[in-house]
């Protein structure tokens, strides 16, 4: 398997504060990376910097490199917009536009990136719709506010978003952290379904989440990677004594 | 504390709250008072051709403020278009880039703006427009007016816009969407209802301000469309039959009035009903 | 960070409109010294002492005015204050939660109604009010103090007064609430606690917390009042007079500008009555400006 992502010595500041320190990793193409690890430990800092969104916050800096595809895209003549149209983001909390209807919510970042073809514009909704798991729930109210779906369906929604835009990669953090269990499931069971054309990273605070969908596991702590392997090799054979206490629950 | 009985700091505290109440009772009451006798008394004045039908010479019964009502509109109508677009995107300024020592001195400074006697605005107008053209005219009024609007509608929109939480904007970001497209698109049309419920605040406020229009739109007996020319306005109107000696004409300021603090009145709820927006002073 | 034109161009824009703002704020600052220069030129100083106003022969002080527009302010306060803080005082901490809104709306109402129509209520309704039966009264009761001296015409500084107070009590009343509204359940709980009553709670508790930010909007309120014009001028009587009766009629530097700007003819009397501007807008500035100041820094300290 390719590598998509190759991540070298990241580091990145809030003013002060670093919150990660020298991030070394590779991230498999069409592979399920998770990153796990106790809260605070910086690992939804880690994936705001893969695609640029870590720097619209005030004060913010990152130092590294990031190569997509062997480009880097902190080098001087990347852009981040063009760098967000290859890697998607989920976020923790469902994020609908509140103000536009559903069918409005897919369409969006097409449309906003200069699509104006209608009928492109509805096959993209019904397509992503449909890759998300949530064409059957909404086909006959497309037209209705987003937020009148619910938690799960929102964030279902909201992946159908990323993907219309058809990127590379989808940075997801935490996305099920917010809702209930069987939304969770309908969350995990969705990235199996596309993980053959994403490559997707993960930030969870599940363990067991992680150890269900992930192929690679990486574990932060206190702003740097301890340890990154296989899935099945960090869950059954850490290497490191911290991962180890972490994963059978000693602290964290 | 303890020097005072019980009974005592029982009986104070009993009064000092009676008095609150009584307080907000009066607030309650002028309102109602004054709400009331201007429907009343106005009320009677108003007919069909109130609304449609020039103002008549004292002493012949009819007549009506059809200039006043269409000069209202036309002068408002001016200061929107001037200071709508520019308050809104001072307030995006403020909201979306203002971070800055700059940024701060202009929000300090809108604010101060608001605080500025309205007549001063007219004065300034007058300098600035009436001089230079030789004459009152609509346009003049429009630009006083626009000068009291700015400072309202830049703040407005940057408070509605800063209430749009920032999930929103990243996941646009997310998107690969252009900051630009992300900062009208997404944040501006989210903010959307709250600014235009803002922005019929503003107008509602100026629209009921005579002063600045006393030597800027000044006054018209007739009907005018021209922005080059002298207009009548409802507010002046009430003030120059108000002040006459004619019981016809006093009438009639009543029944200005009345149609006055209708609109007002109902912009007013009815903005303050659909949004939280606190900007208002 | 490589900027896409159209992130340029908005940035651009946004930040020219915001210049409007400062821009605006020279431009007054310069037409309003610019039309000033003539009069400063002739009276100099002088013109803040002097209390002659005579357009026929061109001698023209600020004094009747500058004492009209302030002493209507200060009774506007004297008025409005206790009243603002006890309706503030019923909407942060008396009044049951599902009243509130309702008041506060009216309250806001009240702020809302333009200058012109509490002008022609005050001629109306309110002077007849004050000519027939308040100030008869005062007159009989406390005639013998200057201040209730004189006969009872309706229209002055008292009618000015109590007009003022009107439209600055929504405008008090709402700075204030919302400034109560952030002093600390935990403190008010404390002092319930050491069983202080409820209006020891709001006195020794509330009021000291909210100190400075009340100062602003006090001030902000008196701003408001000075600059005030179609209201007082319909009642206030319109003679440049400095009297210690508040039943004499007065004038305000507003009202002055509102009745004279269209009449004044001559470059020099125009030129004064745009210093008295100046000087208006000098004064309500300073009020507003320190006021902005202190109710800023109450709201963001909490």
């Amino acid at each position: 398997m390719a590598k998509k992502l190759v991540i070298e010595h990241l580091n990145a500041w809030f003013g002060a504060v670093q919150a990660i320190r020298d991030i070394t990793i590779d991230i498999e193409e069409n592979g399920v990376t998770a990153v796990i690890g106790p809260s605070g430990c910086g690992k939804t800092t880690f994936v705001r910097c893969l695609n640029r969104i870590h720097e619209v916050v005030d004060n913010a800096m990152v130092s590294g490199r990031v190569m997509l595809d062997g480009v880097d895209i902190y080098s001087k003549t990347s852009d981040p917009v063009l760098v967000r149209r290859r890697i998607g983001m989920v976020f923790q909390k469902p994020n609908p536009f509140p103000t536009m209807s559903i069918f409005e919510n897919v369409a969006a970042g097409v449309k906003l990136n200069g699509v104006r073809r209608k009928d492109r514009i509805a096959d993209t909704v019904e397509r992503s719709l449909k890759s998300a798991a949530l064409w059957e729930e909404v086909k006959d109210k497309l037209h209705k506010p987003a937020t009148t779906l619910s938690g799960g369906q929102q964030q279902r929604l909201c992946i159908a978003r990323t993907i219309a835009i058809e990127p590379e990669v989808v940075l997801m953090d935490e996305p099920a952290s917010a809702l209930d269990p069987i939304s969770t499931a309908r969350i995990e069971e969705l990235i199996q379904q596309i993980k053959e054309r994403y490559t997707i990273v993960i930030v969870t605070h599940n363990m067991q989440q992680a150890a269900r969908v992930s192929d690679y596991t990486g574990f932060f702590l206190l702003g740097e990677l301890i340890e990154f392997d296989r899935t099945s090799d960090i869950f059954t054979n850490p290497r490191d004594k911290r991962t180890e206490d972490y994963i059978t629950g000693r602290f964290g | 504390m303890s020097s005072l009985s019980y009974l005592r700091r029982r009986a104070i505290n009993g009064l000092m709250l009676v008095l609150s109440y009584g307080s907000a009772l009066l607030g309650v009451a002028m309102l109602l008072l004054i709400l009331l006798y201007t429907v009343g008394r106005g009320a009677a004045a108003i007919n069909w051709d109130f609304f449609v039908r020039l103002p008549r010479p004292p002493g012949e019964t009819g007549g009506g403020i059809a200039n006043a009502i269409v000069g209202s509109f036309i002068v408002v109508g001016v200061a929107s278009a001037m200071a709508i677009p520019v308050g809104i995107m001072a307030g995006i300024y403020l909201s979306e880039f203002g971070r800055g020592r700059f940024a701060s001195v202009v929000r300090y400074f809108a604010d101060v703006l608001n605080g500025i006697p309205s007549i001063v605005a007219g004065i300034v107008a007058y300098a600035i427009v009436v001089l230079p053209m030789h004459g009152f005219s609509a346009f003049s009024g429009g630009v006083a007016l626009a000068i009291l609007m700015l400072p309202i509608i830049t703040r407005t929109s940057e408070e509605l816009l800063k209430t749009v939480p920032g999930t929103i904007r990243e996941a646009a970001l997310a998107l690969g969407i252009p900051q630009w497209k992300v900062t009208i698109f997404v944040v501006l049309r989210t903010a959307l209802t709250g600014i235009i419920t803002g922005v019929m605040l503003a107008v509602a406020r100026v629209g009921g301000e005579t002063a600045p229009l006393l030597f800027t739109a000044f006054n018209n007996s007739f009907l005018s469309l021209r922005l080059d020319q002298p207009i009548s306005t409802m507010t002046v109107l009430i003030y120059n039959y108000a002040s006459s000696p004619y019981r016809d004409w006093n009438e009639i300021a009543w029944g200005a009035a009345f149609v006055l603090i209708a609109i007002v009145l109902i912009v007013n709820v009815v903005s303050k009903l659909f949004t939280k927006t606190k900007y208002a002073l | 960070m490589k900027l896409v034109t159209g992130d340029r161009a908005i940035r651009f824009i946004a930040t020219i409109f915001a210049s409007v703002i400062l821009a605006l704020i020279v431009l007054i600052v310069y037409e309003l010294l610019k039309g000033s220069v003539p009069s400063i030129h002739k009276f100099g100083l002088k013109f803040l002492v002097t209390s002659t106003w005579d357009p026929v022969s061109e001698h023209f002080g600020a004094l009747p005015f500058v004492f009209g527009t302030i002493v209507s302010s200060v009774i506007a306060l004297v008025i409005a204050l206790p009243v603002s803080i006890g309706i503030a005082v019923f909407l942060s901490e008396l009044a049951p939660r599902p009243v509130r809104p309702a008041v506060s709306l009216m309250v806001e109402l009240l702020a809302a109604i333009p200058s012109i129509i509490y002008g022609l209520w005050g001629l109306f309704v309110m002077v007849p009010f004050l000519q027939m039966y308040v100030e008869p009264a005062l007159g009989r009761y406390f005639g013998f103090l200057p201040l209730f001296s004189g006969a009872p015409i309706g229209v002055g500084m008292l009618a000015g007064g109590i007009i003022l107070s009107i439209m600055i009590i929504p405008t008090i009343a709402a700075v204030s609430r919302d400034i109560f509204n952030t002093v600390p359940m935990l403190y008010k709980e404390a002092g319930f606690a050491l069983g202080m009553t409820r209006w020891e709670v709001i006195e020794k508790i509330v009021f000291p917390h909210a100190r400075s930010g009340l100062i602003g909007a006090v001030m902000l309120g008196f701003g408001r009042a000075l600059g005030e014009t179609m209201a007082v001028t319909m009642v206030i009587g319109n003679a440049p007079t400095i009297a210690a009766s508040l039943f004499a009629p007065s004038y305000t530097i507003a009202s002055v500008l509102a009745n004279e700007f269209t009449e004044a003819t001559t470059k020099l009397y125009l030129s004064s009555l745009i210093e008295l501007a100046l000087i208006l807008f000098v004064i309500s500035m300073l009020f507003n400006a320190v006021a902005r100041l202190l109710v800023i820094r109450e709201r963001t300290a909490k």
